[in-house]
């Protein structure tokens, strides 16, 4: 085990003191969950201030106008021109008057005017027809059933996604009501829907754990480590003691109520 | 209460705690379970691992510590296999906190990339690997799609520096890159939208190489940009970071992670199972009843 300095122990456990803070919020809210979960949103404000500033404002905006004038707005710069972004930038702000809050509106159109402009056709192209191209590729018959499982590339996949599309958009037709064989295309397309949501479900489950996983890493690590040294043990005992202390107290108020529930009943 | 009902109110904190339990113990106990590697995945290791050395790849981390545990695998596998094949790595942010986890990164590979190793029985000597030669970390900036769309053009219209406030020409790696067509590929490791912004505003308009690793959430969705070639390779979740550090046999935290995997969805398949042979046993008796 590599040697640690109190320091760097000091934060790995308040690390660990708040994934536990966290983990609480399983059992029902309480304060320390509400800590850790207000610590986590102010940090990462704050944080992302400071990284706007260093990675944003400073290197895109003020070190190009930099040799300008701060009284002339720096339009004596030699790059005068980057001041009009600013200036439509700093218009933003006059979302927070009631009085001056329309003036927000032009920035905002230009910047919806330039997304728009550049999306609908990139859009278009890359998220719909590619798909569409896609879906309406030659039937490759000759390899029907490919190579390997569920071979993107074999003609059965094809015919799979062809057929499947056609179904679920089957689903989704409400022109006429869903009877006969109409009917029966329809719940087949619904079964394709519920395949493609089980999938994601399985997944997200799988993310999930995959979570819990990694703090349960870091809680081994922490763990393991606070057994290198005694006072690294005494703090991991006080930490793990108080959330032991707190769960028990808690067991026992939940038994209490549950056999006060079961009398009154 | 007969045994079904007993299910359908059961408190879900015994099931939470049933699951830490389960996922404590098989992270205590260790063992390996074989990972299968699929198409997907083997595809942007076997084009990374084809790679000559000198050759520079961009390596986007657009996420956030949120999705830290699924995703960080993934950017220390594939840096680490390209630093190791002594190629050249460029990084950026498109995610707000994820400079931060770049920077981790960089730290953590810097020091086990001091080590000797060997993967796949080909030994690699230690070395130490350099800002500015070995790799680039461009930082974050906002708005991810007028990045990428940016970067098709020049490197140095988003990034006119680098994080540490080098201007982009004074990096030696950075001198010979304009824009992705001097990057043999971008591996995005994604948590969210930007995904997409990668395929419409940077592939589907500079037609570059692209693979994406993403959270497992974001996994299936994906795919139907795999068929249609707009990406060449696909890492969904723990489960694909752990099929790389396997292909890489370089084994980390996913690797290890994947016997707690199992035995958790094992057991929440049990959950399904139960919950539904429940719900239709106990379906007459529920009428109007709340289910927890």
């Amino acid at each position: 085990m590599e040697s640690m300095t109190m320091e760097t122990y000091l934060w790995t456990t308040l690390g660990a003191f708040l994934s536990l803070c966290i983990f609480s919020f399983l059992y029902k809210d309480n304060p320390f969950y509400k800590f850790a979960e207000h610590l986590v949103a102010g940090l990462a404000a704050g944080y992302f201030v400071i990284i706007l500033w260093h990675n944003g404002l400073k290197p895109n905006l003020f070190d190009y106008v930099g040799d300008g004038n701060f009284y002339l707005l720096w339009l004596d710069s030699s790059h005068p021109w980057y001041m009009v972004p600013a200036f439509l930038g700093a218009l933003m702000w006059t979302r927070f008057s009631r009085k001056w809050s329309w003036v927000s509106r032009w920035p905002m159109a230009i910047y919806i005017g330039i997304g728009v402009g550049l999306s609908i056709p990139l859009g278009m192209r890359n998220a719909v027809n590619m798909q569409l191209f896609s879906t309406m590729r030659p039937m490759a018959w000759d390899n029907f059933l490919g190579n390997g499982y569920l071979d993107p590339t074999s003609g059965f996949s094809h015919l799979l996604i062809f057929v499947g599309m056609l179904a679920a958009l089957f689903y989704f037709f409400f022109s006429k009501e869903h009877k006969g064989v109409f009917n029966g295309v329809a719940k087949f397309g619904i079964g394709i829907l519920m395949i493609g949501f089980g999938a994601t479900f399985g997944f997200t489950v799988m993310a999930r754990i995959s979570l819990f996983i990694q703090r349960i890493q870091k809680l081994g690590e922490w763990s393991s480590i606070s057994w290198t040294d005694g006072a690294f043990t005494a703090i991991w005992l006080i930490v793990c003691g108080s959330f032991i202390a707190v769960g028990i107290y808690e067991f026992i108020k939940y038994m209490r109520n549950r056999g006060q529930t079961k009398a009154a009943a | 209460m007969n045994l079904f009902n007993r299910l359908m109110f059961l408190d879900r904190r015994w099931i939470f705690l049933l699951l830490a339990l389960v996922c404590i113990i098989t992270y205590v106990i260790p063992f390996e379970i074989p990972v299968t590697k699929t198409n997907e995945v083997r595809a942007i290791y076997n084009y990374i691992e084809a790679l000559k050395p000198g050759d520079i790849i961009h390596l986007g981390v657009d996420y956030d510590p949120s999705s830290l545990a699924e995703l960080h695998p993934m950017t220390y596998a594939i840096a680490e296999h390209a630093f190791r094949k002594n190629m050249k790595v460029i990084f950026t942010a498109l995610s707000q906190n994820g400079p931060g986890m770049v920077d981790q990164a960089i730290r953590d590979l810097t020091d086990s990339m001091k080590l000797d190793r060997t993967y796949n029985g080909v030994f690699y000597k230690g070395r130490e690997i350099k800002n500015g030669e070995d790799y680039a970390f461009l930082g974050y900036k906002p708005y991810p799609a007028l990045v990428i769309y940016g970067m098709g053009q020049n490197y140095r219209i988003p990034f006119p520096s680098d994080y540490y406030g080098t201007p982009l020409d004074s990096i030696p790696i950075m001198k010979k890159v304009k824009n992705y067509d001097q990057v043999k590929c971008v591996v995005g490791i994604i948590a969210g939208n930007v995904a997409d912004m990668w395929i419409v505003y940077g592939q589907g308009r500079y037609n570059f190489k692209l693979a994406l690793g993403m959270t497992g959430v974001m996994g299936a969705d994906y795919y139907p940009y795999l068929n249609t070639g707009q990406i060449f390779g696909i890492m969904g979740g723990l489960l694909g970071a752990a099929q790389y550090e396997d292909l890489a046999d370089n084994q980390g935290p996913a690797k290890d992670g994947m016997r707690v995997q199992v035995f958790a969805h094992i057991l929440i398949m049990i959950f399904i199972v139960l919950a539904n042979i429940g719900f239709f046993m106990a379906k007459g008796s529920l009428m109007g009843k709340e289910v927890r």
